[in-house]
């Protein structure tokens, strides 16, 4: 058996070869750019630098995501921060030759700034980042989640080891308290509390379970974490593990999340193996273990109460609070279940303080959040800002503003159970209540952004297309309600809504919101009623004058022929499926409105810009 | 793999490995640091920036300066390669010319600690896109 100091020693000579390191090429390892073959940059990278008798010089290290996954893959050259973007696996010889070897950067891999077309030089002159406070996704794209000593090298598991040491489980809820934390999963009911009311609860044996069960279209800022820093949340759970009096952690998580999946493998067995997992962890007698579960994928599980029974091999259905988890939970013993990205801020708020995590942020909602920008924006991808920072910083500073030059609409946070924030917004601080007197919530913090080509009588649709998919179907509001929301908006898109139905979809929304028996369904008229609320002229325009004002529902389009740009050139006759088109050659055509069946294809063949879309 | 059986256990491993990070560690913040930049083009490396690289990185680890070396391209100087551009927070960056290894010590000893200026020194006549 090799002493605790002989591994020391170990590290000591493996740290001189790593000492000799004056390059560091991170890159990115996480699902977005391993689908853009990063995986083939690493080892192409790996075996230049190896041609060119780099291998002391310079470190390959897959990280996890940079947050910019608009421009991926991502390499990062350390340590002038070099940011390089949409890097092929053809480019990496260019690369070792001309930036490891010779020290120039490749100018055409540079960001360019959209505004000014100007190349940027290195990641802290970057808009993107520069508003950028990251507490969650500290150490995402900084360390190799694959290796626990990178973790450890950046104060991991300091966190727990100072807390087993030196304060007592009480101590430390009330730590959390201070700091203001309040969960990340959607609800931002405060993490101390939850906690406080899990450990007062006696029992033999009790559960700390992490929610991975992401399921807002458009958010991936669990699976990031889990991907970039699996160490944090382990650690993370063990402190609440020790705060609430439970050996057993649990971690929730989605089988479609195989990256994050492996990498939690990966973590736990190396916490195992240092001994920070286990029995009597750093000789203090507390004793914590993490085990993964696997869900098929489903948003309702998201939900406390349905997660646990999924858990326990039941059907992943929601049953009535109280009681709560906290008392009966997993197989009937107090559990305390948290979302990712809440447990990612933890270890930190015990290494820096509650103080200093409660001076960031507004009055009621304290420290940083992680937004995955998506939709019609620039700078698709995973930021973390400071709460209380405005939509318009959001959108036009740190996301670049809107493809294409279009004007901007709406953004819907809070995925199905969210509203919309418009322009009338833009100026509103960002934080759970301010969402929420908007008409929106936080939810886990996806931002889906919406120019003025996006009906929103469609989206709103979208969004209950997949509420319906999603409905466990156990209690009749969410079931049946939701089932007829959908069909009320589809007749609206379809055009044949009337005023009245406006009426009916309102009530609707109403009765299903209070009689729901979960959050899901509770919330899941929330777009209906914000676009109504927002955007009630265009429902109106949809009901009354049979228009799409953004010219996205089909059945709403009105095709007629302009006569003076018609040519009569028989292009449109041709191409439409139903003959709906009829005219003499060289003479001026016309549509046959009951026939047209809306397709387009004369839109698309006419060469002389004569057919006009109403 | 030996367990870490104390808090003691896991600081000291930290310490030991916080080394491999240091150079990431100090990216992140770099407008803080003194930040010297090798000249590593061909006639750069010819004339020996490697050498002056490793001597000033050695050089740095040893004293813990905070400093960050990184390196550039062709400054232009060939007359006076290897060269290398030193910046002080605060200060406007300097470059020192006909670098070799024990002068680069010097650098570090005379110029980046005691704020004294050597001989070598180029007058600067370029602008970055940073500035």
């Amino acid at each position: 058996m090799v002493s605790f100091q002989q591994t020391i020693r170990q590290l000591m000579s493996k740290r001189e070869v790593m000492a000799q390191f004056k390059m560091h090429l991170l890159v990115c390892a996480g699902t977005g750019c391993r689908a853009s073959q990063s995986d083939e940059i690493i080892s192409n990278l790996i075996s230049e630098i190896k041609n060119l008798g780099l291998e002391n010089d310079a470190q390959v290290v897959a990280t996890g995501c940079f947050g910019f996954c608009e421009k991926g893959p991502i390499v990062k050259i350390i340590p002038d921060n070099t940011f390089y973007t949409q890097v092929k696996p053809e480019d990496c010889a260019e690369i070792v030759r001309e930036h490891v070897l010779k020290g120039r950067k490749v100018v055409r891999l540079l960001y360019e700034d959209p505004e000014t077309q100007k190349h940027i030089e290195d990641s802290k002159h970057m808009g993107f980042y520069q508003k950028q406070l990251r507490i969650a996704l500290r150490n995402c794209g900084f360390i190799d989640p694959e290796n626990i000593d990178e973790y450890i090298a950046r104060d991991g598991y300091a966190a727990i080891g100072k807390m087993l040491a030196e304060m007592t489980p009480q101590q430390a809820i009330d730590e959390m308290k201070k700091s203001g934390l309040r969960g990340r999963g959607g609800g931002g009911f405060p993490t101390g509390i939850k906690w406080e009311i899990a450990s007062k609860n006696k029992a033999d044996q009790k559960y700390v379970v992490c929610n991975a069960d992401e399921g807002d279209p458009g958010a991936f800022m669990d699976r990031s974490i889990l991907e970039g820093d699996p160490h944090s949340i382990i650690e993370a759970m063990a402190i609440c593990g020790y705060c609430i009096g439970a050996s057993k952690g649990l971690v929730y998580i989605r089988a479609e999340y195989p990256l994050a999946i492996k990498r939690l493998q990966i973590a736990i067995e190396q916490a195992r193996n240092y001994g920070l997992l286990g029995d009597d962890i750093m000789g203090t007698g507390f004793s914590f273990d993490v085990e993964l579960k696997y869900g098929a994928g489903a948003f309702v599980c998201g939900e406390e109460t349905a997660l646990i029974h999924s858990m326990e091999g039941h059907r992943g259905e929601p049953t009535v609070k109280p009681p709560f988890p906290a008392e009966k939970g997993y197989l009937g013993k107090p559990t305390n279940v948290n979302n990712v990205e809440t447990l990612a801020n933890v270890p930190v708020i015990y290494l820096k303080g509650a103080d200093w995590f409660a001076s960031i942020g507004t009055e009621k909602s304290k420290g940083a959040k992680v937004f995955a920008l998506a939709g019609k924006i620039n700078n698709v991808g995973l930021i973390e800002v400071p709460m209380g920072i405005t939509l318009r910083e959001i959108i036009f500073e740190i996301g670049g503003g809107i493809k294409g030059g279009k004007k901007f609409k709406a953004v819907q946070t809070g995925g199905p159970s969210g509203g919309c924030l418009t322009e009338k917004h833009l100026d509103t601080p960002i934080d759970f209540d301010n969402l929420l007197a908007a008409g929106s919530m936080m939810g886990s913090g996806g931002m889906i952004v919406m120019d003025e080509d996006d009906c929103m009588v469609s989206v709103a649709k979208f969004y209950l297309e997949f509420t319906v998919e999603e409905s466990c179907g156990k209690c009749a509001p969410c079931r049946v309600g939701n089932k007829r929301l959908h069909e009320m908006l589809e007749k609206i898109c379809g055009g044949k809504g009337t005023e009245e139905d406006l009426d009916y979809l309102q009530n609707l929304c109403k009765v299903i919101k209070d009689t729901s028996l979960c959050g899901l369904g509770q919330t899941s008229p929330n777009p209906v009623l914000s676009t109504l609320e927002h955007f009630y002229d265009e429902y109106v325009a949809h009901v009354k004058e049979r228009v799409c004002i953004a010219g996205r529902c089909k059945a709403l389009k009105l095709y007629t022929i302009i006569t003076d740009k018609c040519t009569g050139c028989t292009a449109c006759t041709r191409a439409c499926p139903v003959g709906a088109i009829t005219g003499e050659k060289r003479q001026p055509h016309v549509i046959d409105v009951d026939k047209c069946i809306r397709c387009g294809a004369c839109y698309d063949k006419c060469k002389f810009t004569a057919i006009h879309v109403q | 793999m030996n367990k870490i059986k104390s808090l003691d256990d896991l600081r000291k491993m930290k310490q030991s490995l916080e080394h491999g990070m240091n150079i990431r560690e100090k990216s992140n913040s770099p407008e803080s640091l003194v930040q010297i930049r090798v000249a590593m083009a061909t006639c750069g490396i010819a004339a020996g920036a490697r050498t002056v690289m490793n001597a000033l990185i050695e050089k740095i680890e040893k004293e813990k300066i905070p400093a960050v070396v990184t390196q550039g391209g062709c400054m232009g100087y060939c007359y006076a390669e290897p060269t290398i551009e030193v910046k002080i927070p605060g200060k406007d960056p300097v470059v020192f010319g006909n670098v070799d290894s024990k002068v680069a010590v010097d650098i570090i000893e005379k110029y980046v600690l005691n704020g004294e200026l050597l001989d070598g020194i180029i007058p600067t006549n370029y602008q970055t896109i940073n500035e």
